[in-house]
């Protein structure tokens, strides 16, 4: 089948199932604008199969080793995402005393992802607990079962929970599920990796040997071997994280007992989100203002690079945090218009990422602008408008397609600052809101844990580790994508 | 040139004037004084009694534009527009809401903040250049690939993982200097060299990859070719010839920032307990002090777009074929 058809086959497949379930969707505006931002990309991948010229310098990207390696994490991160960006509430089962039938839904908005990692959002210990620990982190009094009471480290409810004796079993234990985790992962690696070169060899008509050695060799048409690498540790880390996650808290607990790990996998869509969606909101605002200031020049210059010389006047930060104490005040006198939690947090969310794209749009305005001002004094443009063609059509036929390599440069180098800008703006008090889970408010209140005495040390590392896998990703894709586009770093 | 200097500088007043408005309608329009008043003295149980003494204590009980009830001119001078507003450009930033003279705290707090943003930037910009110019200089060999892919994993952890990674490293493991505080004088020193250092090591990836770019492009041009044609060694190729070309798209990236020095860095002065400007914002952020905001708001503008100006002045010093008109 066609990509199209297929994707087609797969929403539907996908919206039957959440109509059929007895749940109630909740279509949330950053979810809204994630699909929209899907529909785009999608339709964008679909014009370009068939225009050589656009493919040639994806080419180029993908066939970098580390920008393949690197397009698979993202990937990896873009699932869990989507996945975490469909949103529904569940149907409480009928209580006594409610009359007339009327179907009541949960107060707790959940997604796909939620569902999926159900065992890791249920278990919630007391307090805080060590990275595959069995009991919790700080002494408590107990009493025992004599009526004489003890300061003990208490077990915990669910980490280690199979264990009679978790001081002789537990380092057994964990050895044991760690190598099965790591059988189980390379032989799914192995079976995957065997079928898709099989794949391959049938595609380019090679035999199944005649093509592994190829890729071995590092000859194929893409580099498989850092793609296959990637897709190997990826799969060794959830084949560990099912296998140790399921028993024991893989990361620890944190103060109120949640799963590192659950928190880390959720800060995941915050994150995207802020990357993406904010480029989606500034983009057309740039593009349109930039192209406009260098094209109709005269006061049409004038009045655009008066606004963005006075929005980038105003420190970022500064306008962030004046806008969102703003949009806070709003939202403490309005608690009437969210039916949830989630609903309110979302709200600022796209708030932040609306004031983080006002912010971010002048320099790539800027860009243009100075393109445009190049661009409209070349020969072709000159010819264009000796003909009489009219100021709308020379820009979306000939500037727009020559300043798309400028766009999308910026795109790919602004995404991984956003992500670390949330980080930073948590910690300020004007990022997402003190509810939503993200890695800014997780080194936010990680902060406080180093000051402790003994040092919880996990959550921070965790979503440092998370943090910094998806921005380096960004970042060494981002190369890639500017040394291929980029007429000045020349091509080859 | 004095002249461009004056006209440049009274095309920085509709500039000001715009970021007037702005922060006017975010502070005042899309949120009423009331809103405000009951977001400070708590949501529930707040009495319009309450809500009008505090409007009269921070002087938000006027109107916003017109004052209808004053004469003749009052008429525009008795709003909180003018008093709140028009204020800021004779640099008179009000109270904070404990009742403080903003332009003293600012006046005051602002040598913390260049006492710790002055060496980050200098020796920052010295080492990142070094850096820059060692990967220019064994560019295409494993060292230059080495270089690149250290910067790539620098830029990509957030700054607020050195500065937490430090202050347990070196402060809570290591007892080299205290966590955090400050002090007057030559004491100031233990107190300020963990957050220069951090400072500058934070900035090194961005900055080097930035400027390795730079020098590459300079690298590969005629003048360059000519100079080792007639022999030049390398090191002075690269050392008299690379870097001082290479200085003009450097200066533009970073005298746009000198003034900006005075802000102060946020996260960092916060971190480590500097009472810089960086600390009063994010202070006054947290504690939603509208007022502070404001005057911030107003003084980064005014330093940006001085750094506006002095990047077009710097030109004419380092490229003497940029005139001004």
């Amino acid at each position: 089948m066609r990509l199209p058809i297929r994707l087609t086959v797969l929403l539907a497949a996908i919206g039957l199932g959440l109509w059929l379930a007895p749940v109630k969707v909740v279509v949330l505006w950053t979810d809204a604008l994630v699909f929209l931002l899907v529909a785009v990309l999608t339709a964008f991948v679909i014009y370009m199969r068939g225009k050589p010229h656009l493919r040639a310098p994806w080419g180029q990207v993908i066939r970098r080793p580390l920008a393949a390696a690197s397009l698979v994490v993202l990937c990896a991160y873009v699932v869990v995402g989507l996945l975490d960006s469909v949103h529904f509430r569940e149907q409480l089962s009928a209580q006594a005393g409610t009359e007339n039938n009327e179907i009541h839904y949960s107060v707790e908005v959940l997604s796909l992802l939620d569902l999926l990692a159900t065992p890791l959002r249920t278990r919630l210990e007391k307090s805080y607990s060590a990275p595959l620990a069995a009991q919790l982190y700080s002494k408590e009094t107990v009493t025992l079962d004599d009526g004489s009471t003890a300061r003990i480290y208490p077990r915990l409810d669910y980490g280690g929970a199979h264990l009679d004796d978790p001081a002789s079993q537990r380092g057994a234990d964990i050895a044991q599920r760690s190598l099965m985790a790591l059988l189980f992962g390379l032989l799914a690696w192995a079976a995957l990796v065997a079928a898709w070169v099989a794949w391959l060899a049938r595609r380019h008509g090679h035999g199944f040997r005649d093509e592994l050695q190829a890729i071995l060799r590092g000859e194929a048409d893409l580099p498989w071997r850092s793609i296959f690498a990637t897709v190997g540790a990826l799969i060794l880390f959830i084949a560990l994280a099912l296998k140790l996650g399921i028993a024991y808290h893989l990361l620890g607990t944190d103060k109120v007992g949640n799963d590192v790990l659950y928190l880390s996998l959720k800060s995941i869509r915050t994150g995207l989100v802020i990357g993406t969606l904010t480029t989606l909101i500034m983009l057309p605002f740039a593009v349109l203002l930039g192209i406009m200031a260098g094209h109709f020049r005269g006061w049409v210059d004038d009045v655009i690079q008066y606004i963005y010389t006075t929005l980038s006047s105003i420190p970022g930060v500064l306008l962030i945090a004046a806008a969102i104490l703003s949009v806070q005040v709003y939202i403490a006198n309005n608690p009437e218009l969210f039916e949830t939690v989630v609903e309110r947090a979302d709200l600022r969310l796209l708030f932040l990422c609306m004031i983080l794209g006002i912010t971010s749009w002048t320099g790539l305005c800027r860009l243009l602008r100075g393109e445009t001002l190049k661009l409209r004094e070349m020969d072709y443009i000159q010819a264009a408008q000796a003909f009489g063609v009219g100021h709308f059509k020379i820009i979306t036929r000939h500037i727009l397609p020559n300043v798309m390599h400028i766009v999308l440069i910026a795109v790919v180098l602004d995404f991984s600052a956003l992500v670390l800008a949330e980080a930073v703006l948590s910690y300020v008090g004007v990022g997402v809101d003190p509810s939503m889970i993200s890695w800014g408010n997780m080194i936010n209140s990680a902060r406080l844990e180093m000051a402790r005495e003994p040092v919880v040390w996990w959550s921070l590392i965790a979503a440092f580790c998370f943090m910094f896998l998806l921005v380096l990703a960004a970042n060494l894709f981002s190369d890639a994508v500017r040394d291929a586009f980029d007429p000045r770093t020349g091509r080859g | 040139m004095l002249a461009y200097i004056v006209r440049r500088s009274l095309y920085a007043i509709p500039i000001l004037i715009g970021v007037n408005l702005l922060t006017f309608w975010l502070f005042f329009v899309v949120n009423s004084p009331d809103d405000m008043a009951r977001m400070q003295l708590g949501m529930k149980h707040v009495t319009p009694e309450a809500i009008e003494r505090w409007k009269a204590d921070q002087g938000y009980d006027k109107p916003l534009l017109y004052n209808a009830a004053a004469e003749g001119g009052d008429k525009f001078t008795h709003t909180i527009f003018f008093d709140k507003s028009v204020s800021l450009f004779v640099f008179d930033f009000g109270t904070a809401d404990d009742g403080r003279d903003i332009g003293y705290d600012i006046r005051q707090r602002m040598w913390p903040s260049l006492m710790l943003a002055i060496p980050v930037f200098v020796i920052g910009l010295l080492v990142t250049i070094t850096f820059a110019l060692l990967m220019a200089f064994f560019r295409a060999t494993y060292v230059d690939y080495a270089g690149v892919v250290l910067c790539v994993i620098l830029m990509s952890i957030s700054a607020l993982f050195y500065i937490i990674g430090g202050q347990y490293l070196i402060s809570k493991l290591m007892h080299l200097v205290p966590i955090s505080g400050y002090d007057g004088g030559l004491s100031a020193f233990k107190f300020l060299i963990l957050p220069v250092v951090i400072g500058i090591i934070s900035g090194i990836g961005a900055g080097s990859r930035w400027y390795r770019t730079i020098f590459l492009e300079e690298v590969n041009k005629d003048y360059v070719r000519t100079a080792r044609a007639k022999g030049l060694p390398e090191r002075v190729v690269l050392f008299k010839h690379v870097l001082k070309n290479a200085m003009i798209p450097i200066l533009t990236g970073v005298v746009v920032t000198i003034p900006m020095l005075f802000m102060g860095s946020l996260i960092t002065e916060s971190f480590f307990g500097i009472p810089g400007l960086g600390s009063y914002t994010i202070d006054a952020i947290r504690a939603q002090d509208f007022g502070i905001v404001r005057a911030m708001v107003f003084l980064g503008s005014v330093l940006y777009i001085i750094g506006l100006l002095l990047t077009d002045l710097s030109y004419t010093l380092v490229d003497p074929r940029v005139r001004l008109s």
